[in-house]
């Protein structure tokens, strides 16, 4: 088990790098100019030539890139070209908003999915069954800004229960911190809800017709063991795969909740890079994303042994 | 950010002003007074001589003053110092006023001034000419500015105390030594508001405080003249990417400022008791097409005659803002609504059914129907429709146009390029100005006519600079109409730009703000809030 760790983590170097070379190559192969950021409107060709020089964007692509390579082996990230920011300093501010929303989106998707999923597969065809089937066409189809607009119409506005954007960080309270993140987490969950509790039933579905579901049923289990110990563990891995690069996902690319409730995370933070051709904070998000995805992957690998038995590495 | 406060701090209070209460005459003196802004675009660059972007100027007038600065009728007040011309016109003697103090503690010297004034001058194109005509600028003692120039430069003055696109902020010498190239790190100004550099997130959320040590002019508040008398102890900017965020954020009174509103969106806070949408300044804001004179077929004077003649302002403007309440109708190159505004040549500009004439120059021109390459950005919606409009009614005079649809930052980057238009450059692309920073010959960057030297579309132009040569030379302020005009006139009629017409922002505030500042720079002094 150890070796495998060790050997899923080691294959990430190799995949970081080629994704580090492909992201430099793509962003300075992309139209776009950070010294007409800061210029401005105003500026005339010679002021764009002289903040580009002094930014190091007229140095040579090949020279750009070790400077960075350089950088990224010692640990640094770089300084954001537009705000002068350490990039390190500008994830660490950004990512704690980002990982507790994911978080509570996923705690609240699972709470409600899976039950749902295996109350559908349950009461196969019945009212039940087509309500959460109903629930998870309209959840998958609807888009995530129409559903927070809804939600903020509804619950902020009218109700007035909670704010419509900002953030708290948890450390401020666990109220405080559930009032920003409660709205942008339920929205979120919509789609993942709509997800995990599909999967819940296809697979509960198809488990629920196995032999050793009818022989525990014949040796008189009671019917909650039947569904959560015997039939859920063993639709476990799929739904486990789903919720798990949901995470990934949520973490990647919340950019239309963050913008929709103004919460500064990383989806945020990586799209105005782009917008600006930020290109150390750029890089630096990929990379992080990237990495965050691989690990995720390997700790979904690693929980499958403890869902199947059969699973040995 | 939602912020409760705690039943803890609400007790303390509570305590505290009851215990006061004999004293006090009620607990609001503990009260602190926060607005909330929500910008038209997060703070970043922090350098106001680096960038002409004007949330980095906005940013600058909070926490920088200026030697002297502009009212509503373009002349130029004192502000920081009052000023003596001698009877040559070549020397010029800026005193500091008593009290200034920067926000570190240190009072402010005529020799910060003038490192400060040395810096800009190295950046800013009005700053460039007088530096080009300045024989000696120095501090004569603490308080006393002497600035002698070579030769008389009678616009020094509107020059020196213009709020766009890089006003002359005065900031410590230590800081202003900073080279002109390279951003300084040290924010420290003198002016009524203090950074406050902890919690500042770069593009989320800038937070200032009133400067305490701040002494205000006697004189009203006039635009950017005036007395900055500061009612609130705290200002934050808030970044919001999505405007409709920010509208729901100021109906549930979460923020109490939206700098910028999308016309649009305006029917949604109409009927809202508690929130008041209005104008914030009069000129507001001129949209313009800029050609490309390097390539066919704007090489052609001709040319850029028909494409002239080929528009009219209206079908764009109702296109772009919809609302005629917010927007019109413009011929004036230097901004409606400005001293030297000029409606000369622009009869088909704003009346239209110039569309034969367009055909007819086109003839004339020997126009081969090579393709114009229209650059339109689609992720700004402040430029998105004007170019579609503009396309079809060059298509209409026979212009064969190609549309380009592509991001802002493609779109700046491209438009310096002076490749062919087949080759990765440009035949036109349609931008916005502040009608202040239009509003004068010498700064408008349309009209600057140095070939490779001059703005995007590198016009080379002699007439035009002698023209603005007579500009600087006019004496009195009829003589700068009169000549103004002959650049309105002439600027047309060589394509330099055609203008599109003029708009004005909205903003949105909470009926609890009240005494805002009209003034084409939001400015946070003046304004009181209620609780």
């Amino acid at each position: 088990m150890l070796g495998y760790i060790l050997r899923r983590i080691l294959a990430v170097i190799p995949v970081m790098l080629l994704v580090a070379v492909f992201v430099f190559l793509l962003l300075r192969l992309t139209p776009g100019d950070p010294a007409a950021i800061i210029a401005g409107d105003m500026a005339t060709p010679a002021q764009l030539e002289r903040i580009r020089e002094a930014m190091g964007l007229n140095q040579p692509l090949h020279i750009q890139f070790v400077t960075w390579v350089g950088q990224l082996l010692r640990g640094d990230l770089g300084v954001s070209l537009i705000s002068n920011t350490p990039v390190a300093t500008m994830v660490a501010d950004r990512i704690g908003p980002t990982f507790s929303i994911a978080i509570l989106t996923i705690l609240m998707s699972v709470a409600m999915a899976v039950p749902m999923g295996v109350l559908a597969a349950w009461k196969h065809r019945s009212a039940a069954d087509y309500a959460v089937m109903t629930f998870s066409v309209l959840g998958f189809s609807v888009p995530v800004f129409v559903i927070g607009y809804i939600f903020i119409l509804i619950f902020s506005l009218q109700l007035g229960w909670f704010p419509v954007q900002g953030y708290t960080p948890i450390g401020s309270g666990v109220g405080a911190f559930l009032s920003n993140a409660f709205l942008p987490a339920l929205t979120l969950s919509t789609i993942y809800i709509a997800l995990i509790a599909r999967m819940t039933r296809a697979n509960m579905l198809e488990v629920l017709g196995e032999d050793y579901i009818r022989t525990a049923r014949a040796k008189g289990a009671p019917e909650r063991t039947v569904l959560f110990r015997h039939a859920l563990k063993n639709a476990a891995v799929p739904i486990l795969t789903v919720i798990g690069s949901g995470f990934a996902l949520l973490i990647g690319g919340v950019v239309v909740t963050e913008t929709v409730f103004n919460i500064p995370g990383i989806g945020r933070l990586t799209v105005d890079a782009i917008l600006a051709r930020d290109y150390p904070v750029i890089q630096a998000m990929i990379l992080l994303t990237s990495f965050l995805y691989v690990l995720v992957n390997l700790l979904i690998d690693l929980s499958y042994s403890f869902f199947d038995p059969r699973i040995r590495y | 950010m939602f912020n409760r406060p705690s039943l803890a701090f609400k007790t303390a209070t509570f305590v505290t002003a009851a215990l006061l209460g004999t004293t006090m005459l009620s607990g609001a003196a503990f009260a602190q007074s926060t607005v909330k802004a929500v910008m038209h675009s997060g703070l970043r660059v922090l350098d106001p001589v680096i960038t002409t972007a004007h949330i980095t100027r906005n940013h600058a007038y909070m926490i920088y003053d200026v030697l002297i600065a502009q009212d509503s009728a373009f002349q130029p007040q004192p502000q920081m110092a009052d000023w003596t011309v001698s009877d040559d016109m070549l020397t010029y003697t800026f005193t500091l006023r008593d009290g200034l103090t920067f926000h570190d503690g240190a009072p402010v010297t005529a020799a910060d001034a003038v490192a400060s004034l040395n810096r800009w001058g190295q950046k800013d194109a009005g700053g460039q000419v007088i530096m080009d005509r300045t024989a000696s600028l120095m501090a004569t003692d603490d308080t006393t500015i002497t600035w002698t120039l070579t030769e008389p430069f009678v616009p020094m003055l509107d020059v020196l105390s213009k709020q766009s696109a890089l006003p002359p902020f005065i900031m410590p010498a230590r800081i202003a030594e900073t080279s002109a190239d390279e951003a300084i790190t040290e924010y420290v100004g003198s002016g009524p508001f203090r950074f406050v550099e902890a919690e500042f997130q770069p593009g989320l959320m800038v937070v200032y405080e009133k400067f305490d040590d701040y002494v205000p002019r006697d004189e009203p508040a006039d635009w950017m003249a005036g007395g900055k008398v500061v009612n609130v102890d705290r200002v934050e900017w808030v970044n919001m990417p999505d405007i409709q965020t920010a509208v729901n954020a100021l109906s549930g009174g979460e923020v109490d400022y939206v700098e910028a509103m999308q016309v649009d969106l305006i029917p949604l806070l109409e009927g809202d008791p508690n929130v008041v949408v209005e104008t914030r300044e009069p000129t507001g804001m001129q949209t313009m097409t800029r050609m490309n004179f390097l390539h066919p077929p704007f090489d052609n004077q001709q040319v850029r005659q028909a494409a002239l003649k080929a528009i009219t302002q209206e079908p764009v403007l109702a296109a772009m803002v919809g609302n005629p309440e917010y927007y019109s109708v413009c011929g004036a190159i230097l901004g409606c609504g400005t001293p030297l505004a000029s409606d000369a040549q622009t009869e088909t500009l704003t009346q239209g059914g110039g569309a034969d004439e367009a055909r007819a120059l086109l003839e004339e021109a020997g126009y081969d129907g090579t393709p114009v390459v229209l650059m339109a950005p689609t992720d700004m919606v402040a430029l998105a429709t004007q170019p579609v409009v503009v396309s079809q009614m060059l298509r209409e005079a026979g212009f064969e146009v190609e549309l380009q649809p592509m991001d802002w930052q493609t779109l700046v980057t491209r438009r310096a390029s002076q490749a062919a238009p087949a080759e990765g450059g440009w035949n036109i692309f349609i931008t916005n100005w502040m009608v202040p920073e239009i509003s004068n010959p010498i700064s408008n960057p349309m009209l600057n006519g140095r070939g490779s030297d001059a703005w995007f579309g590198w016009p080379e132009d002699e007439t035009i600079e002698a023209l603005k040569e007579d500009f600087i030379d006019a004496e009195t302020p009829e003589a700068q109409v009169e000549v103004a005009q002959q650049i309105q006139t002439h600027a047309l009629d060589n394509g330099l730009l055609i203008p599109l017409g003029q708009y004005t922002l909205p903003q949105a505030r909470r009926a609890t703000i009240t005494d805002m500042i009209q003034s084409p720079v939001p400015v946070f002094w003046g304004m009181q809030k209620a609780e």
